[in-house]
């Protein structure tokens, strides 16, 4: 009994310690807090919130869009972000057949080796190859860019919070920053090789706008080309190369639900059943 | 354990009749859509293991034949497996051509193994159909064996100029993937 | 084991007959989670998590392996090979958010299943085993889960093994040659990525060890029950199968709707998009959080941010985390009362509540950056998990008066108990 006494004597006395050492980190963190200014945040936007035919359980490709998409991406963006996951043969799954995607494919160089004298060289797509990256390495990205290696897109949306509206709202967004926020921040000045944006956490980024006018980009479908359309489009695409399966996901999600659903009202009843009759035995 | 959750104890069965029925058939009904749900958990566990998307879109080979000239033959890739393309000489047809087929234990003519208009053009696996090493005689300068087609070191089988089974143990002739000519010069396999 | 009344084994055909002479596998089976093992009737639904717990670790076995068929651990390749898994392996995605979220819905159900414990004593006499055995588990799991989530060598993989190695700098003198010595190298690389898929792998089989060793201890005195009072008679139990099983089912229909719902609707939700970013030695993220399961530790290593006398803040922060995990070693003799369950022990009861609350706090300032107000909360919360469990809770065993228990878990579920005899109660209390 004396032994257990001391074990919490002990625990006691530790317990206290922790104690006043977490509650002196307190007062001297709250002592600062009330006398130090904190350094406050840059005030970007969060995304828009714009709508989507995938948004929802129920959601589904608007394979027109993911098209259109795609041609921007091939047109604007690839110049500079690879799109290292993507294989040319994914894109029959937004609607291209087999044809068209070997034409495509077949208009892309990829990494060859030359089969005569085994130096590396170039060579026309397979449907089987990954989408080719515009630079040899990160070295030349950065050199090309200015030191600001433009991201894999692959992923993009994903690696974003909110990454479909953050990719739309983004490639929209910039514009010049309002007075009032260089008066309260200084700091938030564009400097040289920078672009505002107000959707980018620290409001600036190295990328120039990508999409800067009506048009710049011909849709198929005789969609009007406007900057709001093409940023949307390109990240309906983008979310469709960070996740193909999404649909599909969403699709098979439901019949599971509603089979568990199903027998766990099953198992619910039997489980009331059985009890009922313990119940009954000693009731 | 969890199919004999139908069985009533014994202290339930003495109640009345439709009420065992209802409780048997909850029972039987709850513990039924278990089994069914693991059923269902089985199939993607079993279907995860075959060929993924990448690997099954790597299946289909084009290869360029336009180089070969006669009597040459060259080895390509076909669904990771060696395929033999070999471009036999006027010798070599008439030799496959004048063998019986009767005499044959894979009996096949060298028009049933090889493209109409293209009877020169043998397109095989370079995989033996003893047990699956490759055959020399596709390469310059490698055994032939003796019918002048493809010799497998491993257990010595002969194939002659048509790919079939001459000598040894292999029990059928060397395989011939589907394949197309998409032009003059290129076939797809697979 | 168990009590006089349990169930005995019958073997009904030849084959069982033969089986049960030559490896009594059925009857083991019977005797632990069937007809022959006695619960208490009384078990309210809390009791449905470790069986949930089991579940759950299954789960991350399966899919884990499927994962491991298609995956390769190797720096260059890691992230690659993920996101083969999530596009062109048959049911890949589906295997891969199963084995993430199953994570999560494992930490849910134990972090429920231990504040059960926490409640209704589960760890008293003659249940210290158990309880002791538990904790290996949850430190098991964790080191598990750590190492898991580096493998997909995202950002938040590599600064999350960064961070976490780092902790061990903290050590005086030896810290930072372990330091090195864990990762084997100077910074997570294939060295590191490699013993982790290792480790990953072989922990969940020591873990499913353990667990067969905790449930084994449970056998010895059976269930704990919602009352605290001891299985008296017959009457107060009642057999696992088909009782139990029942509810244990109908418990995982409802977890399995629950976690399909977040595989099949909300896969990423908890996650962080920094993982989909591959690993980066030379960009740290924003913001570094580890999963949520380990916000309530992560928020005491942070909580500690001033040098006290001779002891650095960050070798307090580090003591502090082990620390708040290593003291639920010592609870079955830190709480001496002889009431289990917190039903009856009204003062017990408000500073579990205010536990609860400190502990939602943490899990909140954990995943929040490091910033006022976050810091302040997590601080004062920080003091009051220590202060619960090694001054409140002995101190508390020893004042409290406990209200009257019933005589028998018979009474508490009937009202009545034939066998009751009054003054009993008193003495149970007292």
């Amino acid at each position: 009994m004396t032994k257990l006494l001391s074990i919490r004597l002990v625990a006691i006395l530790v317990g206290l310690g922790f104690t006043v050492v977490a509650l002196y980190s307190f007062v001297v963190g709250a002592y600062a807090a009330i006398t130090e200014e904190a350094p406050g945040h840059l005030p970007y936007e969060e995304p828009r919130d714009i709508a989507y035919s995938f948004d929802g359980p129920f959601g589904k490709w608007d394979v027109q869009q993911l098209q259109r998409g795609f041609k921007v991406y091939n047109e604007v963006c690839s110049a500079c972000h690879s799109l290292k996951y993507v294989a040319f043969r994914d894109l029959e799954q937004i609607g291209y057949d087999e044809g068209q995607v070997k034409a495509f494919a077949a208009s892309k160089q990829v990494p060859g080796i030359d089969p005569n004298t085994g130096e590396a060289t170039t060579r026309p797509g397979l449907p089987t190859d990954y989408f080719p990256s515009p630079y040899p390495n990160n070295v030349a990205a950065a050199a090309a860019n200015n030191n600001a290696i433009p991201p894999d897109l692959s992923l993009m949306t994903k690696a974003r919070h909110d990454g479909t509206n953050y990719v739309a709202s983004l490639l929209a967004g910039y514009a010049e920053p309002s007075a009032e926020l260089l008066e309260e921040h200084p700091e938030a000045a564009p400097g040289p090789g920078l672009h505002h944006n107000p959707y980018f956490p620290n409001l600036n980024l190295a990328m120039a706008p990508p999409l800067a006018m009506t048009g710049q980009v011909t849709y198929d479908d005789g969609t009007e080309a406007t900057v709001q359309q093409m940023s949307e489009d390109v990240a309906a695409f983008l979310t469709w190369t960070a996740e193909p399966t999404l649909v599909k996901r969403k699709q098979t999600g439901w019949p599971v639900l509603i089979f568990l659903l199903f027998a766990t009202v099953l198992a619910y009843l039997s489980k009331n059943q059985i009890w009922a009759a313990a119940k009954r035995k000693n009731g | 354990m969890a199919d004999t959750a139908a069985t009533a104890t014994p202290e339930t069965t003495g109640v009345a009749d439709d009420g065992i029925r209802r409780r048997d058939f909850l029972d039987i009904a709850a513990v039924s859509a278990a089994g069914i749900g693991g059923l269902a958990v089985i199939y993607p566990l079993i279907s995860q293991m075959a060929p993924s998307k990448d690997v099954l879109a790597a299946s289909s080979t084009e290869v360029d034949v336009s180089a070969i000239q006669p009597g040459q033959a060259i080895k390509a890739i076909f669904r990771k497996q060696p395929l033999f393309v070999r471009r036999l000489t006027p010798a070599e047809i008439q030799a496959a051509n004048a063998v019986s087929t009767g005499s044959l234990r894979d009996p096949q003519t060298l028009a049933e193994r090889t493209k109409e208009g293209h009877e020169d053009m043998l397109v095989t696996m370079g995989v033996c159909t003893h047990l699956g090493c490759v055959p020399l005689g596709a390469a310059e300068g490698e055994v032939k064996g003796e019918f002048g087609g493809y010799f497998c070191p491993c257990h010595g089988s002969h194939y002659d100029t048509a790919g079939r089974i001459r000598k040894g143990p292999a029990p059928t002739n060397l395989e011939v993937p589907e394949y197309e000519f998409t032009s003059d010069t290129v076939i797809q396999v697979g | 084991m168990s009590f006089p009344w349990a169930k005995e084994y019958t073997p009904t055909n030849g084959v069982m007959k033969f089986l049960d002479e030559k490896l009594p596998l059925p009857r083991l089976v019977y005797n632990a989670v069937g007809a022959g093992y006695p619960v208490p009737r009384n078990l309210s639904y809390f009791w449905n998590f470790g069986v949930l717990a089991g579940f759950f670790l299954v789960l991350q076995i399966v899919t884990g392996v499927v994962l491991a068929m298609h995956y390769a651990a190797n720096a260059q390749v890691a992230f690659a090979t993920t996101e083969h898994i999530m596009r062109d392996v048959n049911w890949g995605w589906l295997m891969r958010y199963a084995h993430a979220n199953g994570a999560s819905f494992f930490f849910i159900v134990v972090y429920l299943h231990i504040f059960r414990g926490l409640f209704f004593s589960s760890y008293k006499a003659p249940r210290e085993m158990i309880w002791l055995l538990g904790v290996v588990i949850f430190l098991l799991m964790m080191a598990t889960a750590f190492m898991g989530y580096v493998l997909p060598w995202g950002q938040m993989s590599f600064w999350g093994a960064k961070v976490i190695t780092g902790l061990f700098g903290a050590i005086p003198v030896i810290g930072e040659p372990i330091q090195i010595w864990l990762l084997g190298g100077f910074a997570p690389d294939n060295a590191a990525l490699n013993r982790f898929f290792s480790l990953h792998f072989l922990l969940p089989f020591v873990i499913a060890g353990v667990v067969i060793l905790h449930i084994w201890a449970l056998h010895i005195p059976g269930s704990s029950n919602p009352t605290g009072v001891e299985v008296k008679s017959e009457s107060d139990t009642l057999p696992f199968h088909p009782y139990y099983t029942a509810k244990d089912g109908f418990g995982l229909g409802v977890a399995l709707i629950l976690f399909f719902a977040m595989v099949f609707f909300l896969p990423n939700a908890l996650g962080h998009p920094d993982n989909y970013i591959e690993a980066n030695p030379l960009s740290t993220p924003a913001h570094i959080v580890p999963e949520w399961y380990f916000w309530p530790f992560y928020a005491i290593l942070r909580a500690f941010t001033v040098d006290f006398l001779f002891i650095p803040a960050k070798l307090m922060g580090v003591i502090a985390m082990f620390g708040s995990i290593l003291i639920w070693f010592f609870l079955p003799w830190l709480d001496k009362s002889p009431v289990r369950s917190g039903h009856y022990r009204p003062l017990f009861r408000k500073f579990f509540y205010v536990l609860l609350i400190c502990m939602a706090v943490l899990f909140y300032c954990g995943g929040a950056p490091a910033e006022e107000p976050f810091v302040m909360m997590s601080q004062i919360a920080t003091a009051y998990y220590f202060l619960h469990f090694l001054v409140i809770l002995p101190i508390v065993s020893q004042i409290e008066k406990p209200q009257p228990l019933p005589y028998s878990i018979t009474e508490a579920v009937l009202g009545s108990d034939e066998k009751a005899v009054l003054g009993e109660n008193a003495k149970a209390a007292a």
